[in-house]
C-alpha cells in the first residue's frame, strides 16, 4: 500500500519541479527589458570603454609630437614573447656628446599577450594601455605596428 | 568525426566496438579525444588521448623571468586564471623570503573568489547545456558577465588578466571596486534560486544524475581526484583548510563534503561552493586594510639554488607548482601538478557499466578544462 | 451562435456550383481537387516557415536575447535566407546506399503529415476531408510517418543512423498508445469520431471544462505523449544525440534534410491541432452557458482566429517545455510511457466512462 502511496506522492513532485522550472523560463519570456545583448555595430558612437580597458599598446605623443621614449630597450628585455623592437639611433647633442634616441619602437601587435610587463617596467612611463579594440585587418604585415609617429621627438629635460 | 574499427559485424548488439567521440566534439570540453569502447549500449572501457593543445607551457617557463611566467599561468587553467598566479607569486615570495602587506593579500583573496564563482557559473552552464536545458548556458553566462565587467573595470581585461606579480599586485583596485563586488553579490544571491529551480529540483535532472559515475573516497584517494570531484565522495581535500594561505585563516567558511560520490553530489558541491565564495567575500570586502598594492622587488629576481613548492586551491582541485633553481634568473624546471589530469583519469574507472549518455553528465561533473590537462 | 458571416459552406457550395456549370464533372473534380492541394501546399509551406521564425524568437525571448533581428523587420525573413541557403547545397551521394529508399524517405514524411492535415476542420466549412472516423484517421495516417523515419536510417548505411532510427521509432510507436487512449478518453465524452460533430459539440463549452478532471488529466498525457511522438522537446534524444550518433538524418543534406525539418515543425502544428480541435474546441468561439451578453461578443471575432490562436497557444507550451528541460535518456522515456502514462492513461478512460454514465459532467 505504501508503495501504491509512494507511486502518486512522486507524481506529484515530479511535476511541481518541473513547473517550478517552467515558471523561470516564462518570467524571463514576458520580461523583454532584462535582455541584455547590446547591439553592436549600431552602438559603436556611445560605446564606451573602461578607463584601463587594455586594447593596445600605444605611446601617447602629446599636442607638440613629443613623446617619453629614451630608447633604453627595457620594455624589449622585459617582454616574454619578443613582442617589441628597438631600433636606436644616435644623435649629437650640443656640447657633443653623442646620446642614444629611439628611431624605431616596433610592436606586434599580432603576438603581444597583453601582460603589461612593458608598461609596468619602463623607466620613462613612455608607454600606455590604449582603447581601440577592433584589430580585425585583412592583411597580417598591418598589425606590426610602429610606436613613435614619424617626426616626433623626445620631450626635453626628460628625467630618467 | 566517428571513426569505425573495421570488424566484420555479426551481431550489433553483442560485438564490442570502438567509437571516437573525437577532438571535435559540442560536449567535452575542448580538445579531447575519448576512444569508448562499447558494448551495445553500455560502456566496456574508455582511453583518453590528450594532448591536443599542448603548448610547452613548462619548457617555455624555463627560459622566462618569474615575473614573466605569470603570463603563461595564465593560460593553463584560464577559468581560474588568477589562482594559477596566486601559486606562482607566492612561492617567489616564499623564496625570497619577501612579506607582501596585508592589503595584498585580502585582494588576492578577494579575487581568487570571485574567479572561483566565476568558473563555477561557466561549469553550471555548461552542465546544463549538456544535460539539453539550453537555456542554463544563457543565464549563467549572462551572470557571469558581471563579474567579468568587475575584472575589467579594475585591471582591464576579462579573461586572462596577468594582475598578480611577484611582491604584490599590477597596479592598485579601482576605486569602484569594493561597491561593484557588494552589489554583485545582492544581485547573484537572487539570480541564484533562478538556478536551483531551473536545474537543480528538476526531476529529469535528478534520475540522470543520482547513482550515476560513483566515484568511492578510496577510489578518490589513490586517483589523486581533488577540489569538488573528490569532496563529491567524502575526500576532504581543501587546501584553504588544510593548508592556508592568503587570509583564508582569517574568514570562516564551511568546507563541502558530500557522501554519496554520485554525479548529483559533485553537482551539490559546486552549487554550495558557490555560496561560500560569497560569504567569505562578504566578510572581506568591507575590512581591506589601507597600505601599498606592491613590495619594491629588485628589477631582476634570483630565486637561491633549491627546490620549492606551492600548492593552491584552483577551482577544479590542488594545482601545484615546484620550481628547480639554480641561482639564476629562470628557473632550471618548473613543474605543475595540474588537477584536471588527475580527474581525467578517473574518468575510465567511474564511466565503466554505464551508458553513453551517462559518459556526458559524468564527463560535465568531473568538469575538466583541456588547456591545463595538455598545458 | 450565428456564423453566418463566417460561414465558408456558402463559399464552397457557390464555387462547387461554379465549376460544376461550366466544366463537364470529370474536369471539375480534377480542378477542385487542384485547388485544394495547392491551398494546403502553400499553407504547409507558409506555416512551416513561420514556425520556425517563431521557435528563434520564442527561444531567444526565454534565453534573455534578442533572437534573428537583421533579415527583415524583426528579422521576420530569416527563414527565407535559411531556406535559399538549404536549396543551394550540394546533395551529398552516399556509395552503397539503397538510392531508391534514401530517396523516397523524406517525402513519406512530408506524405503522412500532409494527409492529416487534411482532416482538421480550420473554420466551418473549411475542412477538406469530413470522415465520421475523423479520429482514427489521423491516428493512423500520423503513424505513417514511422515508416520513413526507418527507412531514413536503414538507407543511409550508417551503423549510427540505424542506431538512431531504431531508437526513435521504439519512442514513437510507444508513444502512440498514449496518444490513441487520451485521444479515446474525449471520444467516449463526445460520443463521435467525427472532427466537425466533435467542434459541434463544444459549442456550449470547450471539452476540457466539460469533461473536468478526466479531461484534465487527458490533456496533460496527449500533450506529453505528443511532444515525445514528435521527437521534440525533452524527449529528443534520437536528434541531439549529436553527442554520439547523428541521428537518422545524418546523411542527408539541403533540401531533403529540409524536408525532415519541415516535417518535424508541421508534425508539432498537426499535434497542436488536434489537442486544440479536440480539448479546446477547435474553432468555436469561448461559450459559458448564461452569458449571452459575453457570447455574443466573443462569436464577433473569427472563427480562423480562435482556430489559430488555440493553435499557436499548444504550441507555445510545447517550445516551453523544449527549453526548460533538460534531455531523458531512452531507458527512462520508456519507463515513462510504461510505467507511468498507460496506467493512468486506462485508470482515466475508466473514470470518463463512468463519469458520462452518470451524467457527472456539464
Amino acid at each position: 500500500m505504501s508503495s501504491f502511496f509512494k507511486y502518486f506522492t512522486d507524481i506529484f513532485h515530479a511535476v511541481k519541479s518541473l513547473l517550478t522550472g517552467m515558471k523561470v523560463t516564462g518570467r524571463y519570456f514576458f520580461s523583454p527589458w532584462e535582455i541584455v545583448t547590446q547591439q553592436y555595430p549600431e552602438n559603436r558612437k556611445t560605446l564606451k570603454m573602461y578607463e584601463r580597458f587594455k586594447g593596445e599598446v600605444i605611446m601617447p605623443h602629446n599636442e607638440r609630437n613629443e613623446h617619453r621614449c629614451t630608447g633604453c630597450g627595457i620594455c624589449e628585455t622585459n617582454c616574454p614573447n619578443g613582442s617589441i623592437e628597438i631600433l636606436q639611433g644616435r644623435i649629437e647633442t650640443p656640447e657633443g656628446k653623442k646620446k642614444r634616441i629611439i628611431d624605431k619602437h616596433i610592436y606586434h601587435l599580432g603576438m603581444c599577450t597583453f601582460c603589461g610587463l612593458c608598461i609596468k617596467t619602463c623607466p620613462s612611463d613612455a608607454l600606455a594601455w590604449g582603447q581601440e579594440f577592433e584589430h580585425a585587418v585583412f592583411d597580417r604585415s598591418k598589425l606590426t605596428k610602429i610606436l613613435n609617429q614619424p617626426g616626433s621627438s623626445i620631450i626635453k629635460d626628460i628625467v630618467e | 568525426m566517428k571513426e569505425v574499427v573495421n570488424l566484420p559485424v555479426k551481431n550489433i548488439e553483442e560485438e564490442e566496438y570502438h567509437i571516437n567521440m573525437g577532438p571535435q566534439h559540442p560536449s567535452t570540453h575542448g580538445v579531447l579525444r575519448l576512444v569508448v569502447s562499447l558494448q551495445g549500449e553500455i560502456v566496456k572501457s574508455l582511453k583518453p588521448h590528450c594532448g591536443y593543445i599542448h603548448r610547452g607551457i613548462e619548457k617555455m617557463c624555463e627560459k622566462d623571468t618569474y615575473p614573466q611566467i605569470i603570463h603563461l599561468t595564465d593560460r593553463m587553467d584560464y577559468l581560474s586564471a588568477h589562482i594559477n598566479n596566486h601559486a606562482v607569486c607566492m612561492l617567489v615570495e616564499k623564496a625570497l623570503e619577501v612579506e607582501v602587506p596585508e592589503r595584498v593579500k585580502y585582494i588576492r583573496t578577494i579575487i581568487d573568489e570571485l574567479n572561483r564563482i566565476a568558473s563555477h557559473q561557466l561549469w553550471w552552464c555548461s552542465f546544463g547545456m549538456d544535460m539539453g536545458g539550453l537555456t542554463c548556458f544563457f543565464y549563467g553566462l549572462r551572470d557571469r558577465e558581471k563579474i567579468l565587467d568587475i575584472f575589467e573595470e579594475s585591471f582591464g581585461s576579462r579573461l586572462l588578466h596577468s594582475y598578480y606579480t611577484p611582491g604584490g599586485l599590477m597596479m592598485d583596485i579601482h576605486p569602484n571596486f569594493q561597491k561593484s563586488v557588494k552589489d554583485f553579490i545582492v544581485y547573484f544571491r537572487k539570480k541564484i534560486k533562478d538556478y536551483d529551480d531551473l536545474l537543480t529540483g528538476n526531476i529529469i535532472m535528478q534520475e540522470r544524475t543520482k547513482g550515476v559515475g560513483i566515484l568511492s573516497k578510496e577510489d578518490a584517494v589513490s586517483y589523486g581526484v581533488t577540489g569538488p570531484s573528490g569532496r563529491g565522495s567524502g575526500f576532504s581535500c581543501d587546501v584553504r583548510k588544510n593548508h592556508p594561505y592568503g587570509v583564508y585563516d582569517k574568514v570562516e567558511f564551511n568546507e563541502i563534503l558530500m557522501h554519496e560520490g554520485d554525479t548529483f553530489a559533485r553537482y551539490m558541491v559546486r552549487m554550495h561552493e558557490m555560496h561560500e565564495s560569497m560569504k567569505i567575500i562578504e566578510q572581506l570586502i568591507d575590512n581591506i586594510p589601507a597600505g601599498d598594492y606592491s613590495v619594491k622587488m629588485k628589477a631582476v629576481l634570483k630565486l637561491p639554488a633549491g627546490e620549492y613548492f606551492q600548492r593552491v586551491e584552483a577551482a577544479r582541485g590542488e594545482l601545484g607548482v615546484y620550481v628547480l633553481s639554480d641561482g639564476n634568473k629562470t628557473p632550471f624546471r618548473m613543474k605543475f601538478r595540474s588537477p584536471n589530469f588527475s580527474n581525467l583519469s578517473a574518468l575510465d574507472h567511474i564511466s565503466r557499466g554505464g551508458k553513453i549518455a551517462d559518459l556526458v553528465a559524468i564527463g560535465g561533473s568531473l568538469d575538466y578544462v583541456i588547456p591545463d590537462i595538455d598545458r | 451562435m450565428n456564423f453566418s458571416i463566417y460561414d465558408f459552406t456558402s463559399f464552397n457550395q457557390w464555387l462547387d456550383k461554379l465549376l460544376y456549370d461550366n466544366l463537364s464533372p470529370f474536369w471539375a473534380v480534377v480542378v477542385e481537387m487542384t485547388v485544394i492541394g495547392l491551398v494546403v501546399l502553400l499553407f504547409y509551406a507558409l506555416i512551416g516557415l513561420f514556425l520556425v521564425y517563431a521557435e528563434r524568437k520564442v527561444c531567444a525571448f526565454m534565453q534573455n536575447r534578442v533572437g534573428p533581428n537583421r533579415v527583415g523587420p524583426y528579422g521576420f525573413f530569416q527563414t527565407i535566407a535559411d531556406l535559399i541557403k538549404l536549396l543551394l547545397k550540394e546533395l551529398v551521394h552516399i556509395k552503397n546506399a539503397d538510392k531508391l529508399l534514401f530517396n523516397i524517405a523524406p517525402f513519406i514524411v512530408i506524405c503522412a503529415s500532409f494527409m492529416a492535415i487534411a482532416a482538421i476542420p480550420f473554420a466551418k466549412g473549411l475542412h477538406a476531408i469530413d470522415f465520421d472516423i475523423g479520429i482514427l484517421y489521423v491516428i493512423a495516417v500520423s503513424s505513417l510517418g514511422v515508416i520513413g523515419v526507418l527507412l531514413a536510417g536503414w538507407s543511409s548505411n550508417n551503423k549510427y543512423s540505424l542506431i538512431g532510427a531504431m531508437r526513435s521509432g521504439a519512442q514513437i510507436v510507444s508513444y502512440e498508445l498514449s496518444v490513441g487512449l487520451s485521444l479515446l478518453t474525449i471520444i467516449v465524452l463526445a460520443g463521435t469520431m467525427q472532427f466537425s460533430q466533435i467542434v459541434e459539440g463544444q459549442a456550449n463549452g470547450w471539452f476540457i471544462f466539460k469533461g473536468h478532471i478526466p479531461a484534465f488529466i487527458a490533456f496533460v498525457v496527449f500533450l506529453i505523449s505528443s511532444t515525445a511522438e514528435t521527437n521534440r522537446g525533452p524527449f529528443d534524444l534520437a536528434e541531439a544525440e549529436s553527442e554520439l550518433t547523428a541521428g537518422f538524418h545524418t546523411e542527408y543534406s539541403g533540401i531533403k534534410f529540409a524536408f525532415f525539418f519541415l516535417a518535424e515543425y508541421m508534425n508539432m502544428f498537426i499535434v497542436a491541432s488536434i489537442a486544440a480541435t479536440v480539448f479546446l474546441g477547435g474553432w468555436m468561439p469561448f461559450h459559458v452557458s448564461g452569458w449571452e451578453g459575453f457570447n455574443h461578443v466573443m462569436d464577433f471575432i473569427p472563427p480562423l482566429i480562435w482556430y489559430f490562436g488555440k493553435t499557436f497557444f499548444v504550441i507555445f507550451l510545447m517550445m516551453w517545455f523544449k527549453w526548460t528541460f533538460p534531455r531523458l535518456r531512452i531507458d527512462q522515456l520508456l519507463t515513462l510511457e510504461w510505467k507511468y502514462l498507460l496506467p493512468i492513461n486506462l485508470v482515466n478512460i475508466l473514470i470518463m466512462a463512468f463519469v458520462v454514465l452518470m451524467g457527472w459532467h456539464f
